[in-house]
């Protein structure tokens, strides 16, 4: 008894023990240890997924590199480590983690009983469904769906808007949960539910995963909001900064046309705004108030490339994904893509 | 030790109270116990306060907050409305459930194949003998996906369903039966059936106070099965048969109606039952062979034949050995069913894990499972050292 209370009591203090430590300044922890320890997806296509040789590539990767970019001037200062849905509050919270970068949404109650920050939106995305369509081929609908086994990852947003979704129309449904991604995949693949639902991003990149892609159709409803993006601890607001600024800049770096190619030659350009993005502005304090090296723009953008970039690359045209910028283009062109100025 | 102690005693007048044992005693033992109580005491402080310093919310109000998330499966009433505690509560008796069936099943299983171990035909003592082997081999989680990917994922999908006897259906989805419907007098059936029970007792009380007094034997099992069967059966027919059942029906996705029984409580069910079941054998299997052989030939030579033997001479006296360590099966069986997670059987863990990640609240539930497995695995010990001290030799 005693014995098991103290195991308990001594687990408790060792998380008590690591958020102590883990309040203390970020960037001179990562500064110290020489590299940015990363909570990513345990293997989403596109968004965070080990290549053949184990490198880490993706859109939420991408982050990772940026920020690392920015700290070090060096994308490959980064260690990944795969967290799923359920592990990855956990593991920020406990300090295993500097960030997390996990297509992970925000929402008020991260925000605040989490002891969390959100440091911006990297992808607008909202929750879908995918069925089988050779197996239903009637079903063109998600309010067809009354009676269906659903496929569920556990502890994420998903879990409860599915809920929700289903409560508010009167339909019924079976929920089969897991913990892990490619648990919910092969049951869904082996046909355990009729319908899997997650963010539609992530459905466009499970359906690539499944043993015949075609068969699978996404329903055209979206039934939620999920604004994702990168997570870091509160109390700790250069580092938060850090994180929400190098976002920023990908972004402004698109909106002013500075891409991984041209952004030697752009340190170069006579535009004030383009100098003062990439550090070019002579007294410029910018940089040394968020702690970062004077050219960390540069180093971001050499790195990942800004955010139009990534995205094509990771999830885009580019990619087998083919997912179009919708939502997520810049505010000049349609989209909802809107970072403060860097000034 | 002993002349040391005496040499000791010459000068025990100045020797202090330093040297006495029972000084000794009590003031090691208020050091140790101040030492943990401090030690606690700051573990706890310095949590709540790194706690409160992340801005992570802790306490146990969140147990009544909107749970949000649904269960598939759930003895309570239980929607996405009830409030966290409950869903815990749904969680437990989830658990309880497998627990308990998996415990029945296992020892029967386990009986089985422990007397088979030691049967006199060859290909039977062999079968047995592998079945433990291989069971007991593996781990419990292979066992688990043995059933889940191996066996039941790969059953046919709802639309092409195995139909089995009695309107059942066996598919990817799990098994579905009939739920009976019972109708106006049902409670009459229920009430015989307590009846019939009652009766049982007092006929079995009777019996043995005859053999006692006469030596006269009463068939009590014959007796009490045509009571338990019917009793019930004349109330059935008395009431006019007022049970219909409810057939599962094909619908756009699934089977609806019925009762059906999921497959990841079936793989754990099975994998639970299976995998204990070969340590239970070796038990009993070294319950009877611990019988010296002496018991069973002065049971010959009293002239009872070897059936009578076993159950009156044998096992009597190998459940003595079998209890204790049956015992930590048990709880083993009842811990290992906290590897539901891995194939989403909605048992304490998974559940407790689900609210941990929507709340954040590490700490609170891990420290309620801790608290409930250790209930549920005292209250199991406690259970079987009554059971033990039954059956323990009553010496005269």
């Amino acid at each position: 008894m005693t014995a098991k209370l103290l195991t308990g009591v001594f687990g408790a203090a060792v998380l008590g023990l690591a958020a102590s430590a883990a309040s203390a300044a970020t960037l001179d922890d990562v500064k110290s240890k020489g590299f940015v320890q990363c909570g990513v997806n345990t293997g989403l296509a596109g968004f965070a997924a080990p290549n053949d040789q184990g490198e880490w590539s993706g859109f939420d990767v991408d982050i990772c590199k940026a920020v690392a970019a920015a700290v070090f001037g060096d994308a490959t200062k980064v260690k990944y480590t795969p967290t799923t849905a359920k592990e990855r509050f956990t593991a920020l919270q406990s300090g295993e983690i500097d960030m997390l970068s996990r297509n992970t949404t925000w929402t008020l109650s991260r925000d605040t009983s989490l002891g969390f920050n959100f440091a911006g939106v990297n992808y607008y995305d909202g929750q879908g469904f995918m069925i089988n369509a050779k197996k239903l081929p009637g079903v063109n609908s998600a309010l067809q769906l009354s009676g269906a086994s659903v496929c569920v990852q556990t502890g994420t947003t998903t879990e409860l808007n599915l809920s929700d979704y289903f409560r508010a129309n009167k339909m019924e449904y079976n929920p089969v949960v897991f913990e892990k991604l490619e648990e919910v995949n092969a049951a869904y693949d082996s046909g355990r539910c009729d319908v899997y639902t997650t963010d539609q991003s992530g459905l466009y990149s499970i359906r690539l995963t499944l043993s015949a892609p075609d068969d699978h159709v996404v329903l055209p409803e979206i039934i939620s909001k999920e604004p994702l993006g990168p997570v870091v601890r509160q109390g700790d607001d250069q580092w938060f900064d850090i994180v929400k600024w190098t976002l920023n800049a990908m972004i402004i770096a698109e909106e002013l046309g500075i891409t991984q190619t041209n952004v030697d030659e752009m340190k170069g350009s006579d535009n004030p705004e383009i100098k003062r993005v990439l550090g070019m502005e002579p007294d410029s304090t910018l940089a040394a108030d968020l702690g970062l090296d004077k050219e960390w723009v540069v180093n971001v953008i050499k790195a990942v490339g800004n955010y139009g970039e990534s995205f094509e690359r990771n999830i885009g045209q580019d990619s087998p994904l083919k997912i179009a910028r919708g939502l997520n283009q810049l505010w000049t062109k349609g989209g909802i893509l809107y970072a403060p100025p860097i000034r | 030790m002993a002349s040391q102690d005496t040499v000791r005693d010459d000068g025990v007048a100045k020797a202090s109270l330093l040297y006495d044992p029972k000084v000794r005693g009590i003031v090691f033992q208020v050091l140790v116990f101040v030492g943990l109580f401090a030690f606690v005491y700051w573990i706890v402080g310095n949590t709540i306060e790194n706690l409160q310093r992340s801005n992570i919310s802790s306490g146990f109000g969140f147990l009544s907050g909107r749970s949000g998330f649904d269960v598939a499966t759930s003895l309570i009433a239980y929607d996405s409305d009830s409030t966290y505690g409950r869903a815990l509560v749904v969680g437990l008796l989830n658990t309880l459930v497998v627990a308990v069936l998996g415990i029945f099943t296992a020892s029967l299983i386990g009986f089985l194949i422990g007397v088979g171990r030691l049967s006199r035909n060859w290909l039977v003592r062999k079968i047995c003998t592998v079945y433990v082997e291989v069971f007991r081999n593996i781990p419990p989680l292979l066992v688990i996906f043995f059933w889940y990917f191996g066996v039941l994922s790969v059953l046919p999908l709802p639309r092409d369903s195995i139909g089995l006897p009695f309107g059942s259906y066996l598919n990817s989805r799990g098994f579905f039966f009939p739920r009976p419907v019972w109708g106006e007098g049902a409670w009459l059936i229920a009430l015989s059936l307590v009846v019939a029970l009652a009766m049982i007792f007092f006929v079995r009380r009777r019996a043995v106070a005859r053999q006692m007094a006469t030596g006269q034997q009463f068939p009590v099992l014959w007796t009490s099965l045509a009571l338990l069967v019917g009793l019930p059966l004349l109330a059935f027919a008395l009431t006019g048969f007022p049970l219909s059942f409810e057939f599962p029906q094909l619908s756009t996705f699934n089977l609806v109606g019925g009762i059906s029984v999921k497959p990841e409580f079936l793989a754990l069910y099975l994998a639970l039952s299976f995998y204990t079941a070969s340590f239970i054998a070796e038990i009993v299997r070294a319950g009877i062979l611990g019988i010296s052989k002496g018991q069973t030939e002065a049971s010959y030579a009293l002239g009872l034949r070897s059936g009578t033997t076993l159950r009156l001479v044998i096992i009597p006296q190998a459940l003595r050995i079998i209890i204790p360590p049956l015992t930590s099966q048990y709880l083993n069986l009842t811990k290992n069913s906290s590897l539901a997670i891995a194939i989403g059987y909605p048992d304490l863990v998974a559940i407790g894990g689900t609210i941990l990640n929507q709340t954040g609240q590490a700490i609170e539930v891990v420290a309620i499972w801790m608290v409930v497995y250790l209930g549920l695995s005292l209250a199991t010990s406690v259970f079987m050292n009554w059971f033990n001290a039954r059956m323990a030799l009553v010496e005269r």
